[in-house]
């Protein structure tokens, strides 16, 4: 099941980095903590491979969503947001017309808010026209356990009623605890529970990676969420 | 901080700036279809109140209740206190009905801080004789923000009733510390024997000042506590000391005029400033209820090892 590193099916879509997109979002990183590369982390994914990843991801929310009409992009901050506006600007300069993208922030939902201190919250914003009727696509870094899926499926409910949900990830670690599965996959990284997945995005950390460890302190507690929430602080 | 909020003297800038940042994102709630989160699921809240409050009491019960949070209202009418029930048996019984915060009101000076000695849950100071009032202080220091951009080199004058003003010192405590500067404008007789040591400007004059303001904050008279005469007449309080149209005119075009409320309309207020648009009196009983969500947020919605929680949500 390991993949190597360029295996992952990348149909290796032509078109470079669309203008612009490099900042998109990075004001609305919310409570953002610029994350350093870890000391002897394993390379997962660079700049090129995220960049491909998310083209192909883009491509396949047109495929699936008749030209992504009525798609809006929610990214979970922190480093969702950022993802979301580069999956719109792809969007867009295929289909020619701006793709709505927002924010949702799921910390006041979370299943695990009592098993630590009150968190930082992030920023939530919906385009003015709302959700409902809406193709919505949840847009995150990491899945992981599902909790902070679950935990934003119950954050929309309060906002709207959106026709579909669909789930975008970047990297699928595996480790569910929840019946929840990604639509969108930009890379399945077959990780143990022990092993740390740091995402790092140049809008919020100066440079796109995506780095295993292993490491030691976190594997104590696989349920706490995904990796990012485990990293960040 | 740690797990109470009594004092803004116990805050620092950074667990200051971090409730108005959370506030912020708190205010959207309102907006929204649905106005509520469900946070604080399974938590109670008990508003112990031992004197008369509208907007303050309404406003923790509406956050709160935004929060998912049971509320249980207290107040001295009509309760055991009535009887004779001192502040620390009340306290055993609300601790024996698992209370997780207790928001208290209460006429006497350091009562908030008593009652955190008596109860496991968090103590919410919503004022406490001629102490503190620090909720208010931080709706305020939001309410400036958000009308203005900042808070940071703003000149804040501070008018009236100083002596008996709880909000004035939390409100001169957090402004200054948040970078503006203040000025208390009272009668002599209005101003506290210690103010030298607070960290503001004392003024008499009230004119002179208004032309360099940028928030003119005026407090209420207070009538109830006073028991001795501070000033000649109403009259002549309200010519040097009250906000009428002509004295707003003198103000610079973006300042703000802020009263915490209840006013006396017609004594530190005219009607018409009240109502104009430079009066934030509205907003800020709306932004109350977000500042106050934000409190109950990072003493409650965390873990409850009575750590300091606001030390690690940053």
């Amino acid at each position: 099941m390991t993949h190597a590193l360029h295996s992952s099916g990348d149909p290796a879509v032509g078109g470079g980095e669309p203008a612009g997109a490099g900042t998109a979002g990075a004001g609305t990183a919310g409570a953002g903590t610029a994350k350093v590369p870890p000391a002897g982390g394993k390379l997962v994914l660079g700049p090129e491979e995220i960049r491909r990843a998310l083209t192909r991801i883009a491509h396949e929310i047109l495929e699936r969503t008749d030209g992504a009409a009525d798609v809006i992009l929610l990214g979970i901050p922190t480093r969702g947001v950022p993802l979301a506006c580069r999956l719109a600007a792809r969007l867009t300069q295929v289909e020619g017309r701006p793709a709505a993208t927002g924010s949702l922030d799921v910390t006041m939902y979370r299943d695990d808010l009592r098993l630590r201190p009150a968190r930082t919250l992030g920023h939530t914003s919906v385009p003015p026209s709302g959700l409902d009727g809406k193709v919505v696509i949840l847009v995150d870094d990491v899945l992981y356990s599902g909790r902070t899926v679950r935990a934003a499926l119950d954050a929309l409910g309060d906002l709207g009623r959106p026709r579909t949900v669909q789930l975008a990830v970047l990297v699928d670690r595996g480790h569910r605890e929840l019946p929840i599965r990604a639509d969108y996959v930009g890379k399945n990284l077959p990780t143990s529970q022990r092993e740390v997945v740091h995402v790092l995005l140049n809008e919020v950390d100066g440079q796109d990676a995506v780095m295993l460890t292993t490491g030691l302190d976190q594997a104590a507690q696989p349920s706490a969420g995904d990796a990012r929430i485990e990293t960040d602080r | 901080m740690n797990r109470h909020l009594i004092s803004i003297a116990d805050l620092n800038r950074d667990d200051a700036l971090l409730i108005l940042d959370t506030a912020e994102e708190l205010a959207q709630v309102a907006d929204r279809p649905i106005r509520k989160l469900p946070t604080l699921r399974g938590r109670t809240v008990v508003n112990l109140f031992f004197e008369d409050s509208t907007r303050t009491r309404i406003s923790f019960e509406a956050a709160a209740k935004r929060l998912s949070a049971d509320v249980i209202n207290f107040s001295a009418k009509g309760s055991s206190v009535a009887k004779g029930e001192s502040l620390k048996d009340t306290a055993l019984t609300l601790e024996a009905m698992g209370a997780d915060a207790v928001v208290i009101r209460h006429a006497a000076s350091g009562a908030a801080h008593r009652l955190a000695g008596w109860v496991r849950g968090s103590v919410v100071n919503a004022g406490d004789g001629m102490h503190e009032h620090p909720t208010q202080a931080l709706l305020d220091a939001f309410t400036i923000r958000r009308r203005l951009g900042r808070i940071d080199g703003l000149a804040v004058t501070i008018v009236g009733d100083v002596l008996h003003s709880r909000v004035a010192r939390s409100n001169v405590l957090l402004l200054r510390l948040l970078g503006a500067d203040v000025t208390l404008v009272a009668p002599p007789t209005l101003l506290p024997v210690a103010v030298s040591s607070w960290p503001c400007e004392v003024s008499y004059d009230l004119d002179s000042l208004l032309p360099k303001s940028d928030v003119v904050m005026m407090l209420r008279v207070q009538a109830e506590r006073m028991n001795a005469a501070y000033f000649p007449t109403v009259r002549e309080y309200s010519r040097r000391y009250g906000l009428d149209a002509d004295r707003m005119q003198t103000l610079p075009e973006h300042a703000i005029v802020m009263h915490p409320g209840p006013m006396n309309r017609g004594v530190e207020i005219a009607a018409d400033v009240a109502d104009s648009a430079r009066s934030t009196i509205v907003e800020q009983v709306a932004n109350g209820v977000s500042v106050r969500m934000a409190v109950l947020y990072l003493l409650l919605g965390g873990a409850q090892a009575g750590g300091s929680q606001l030390e690690a949500a940053r």
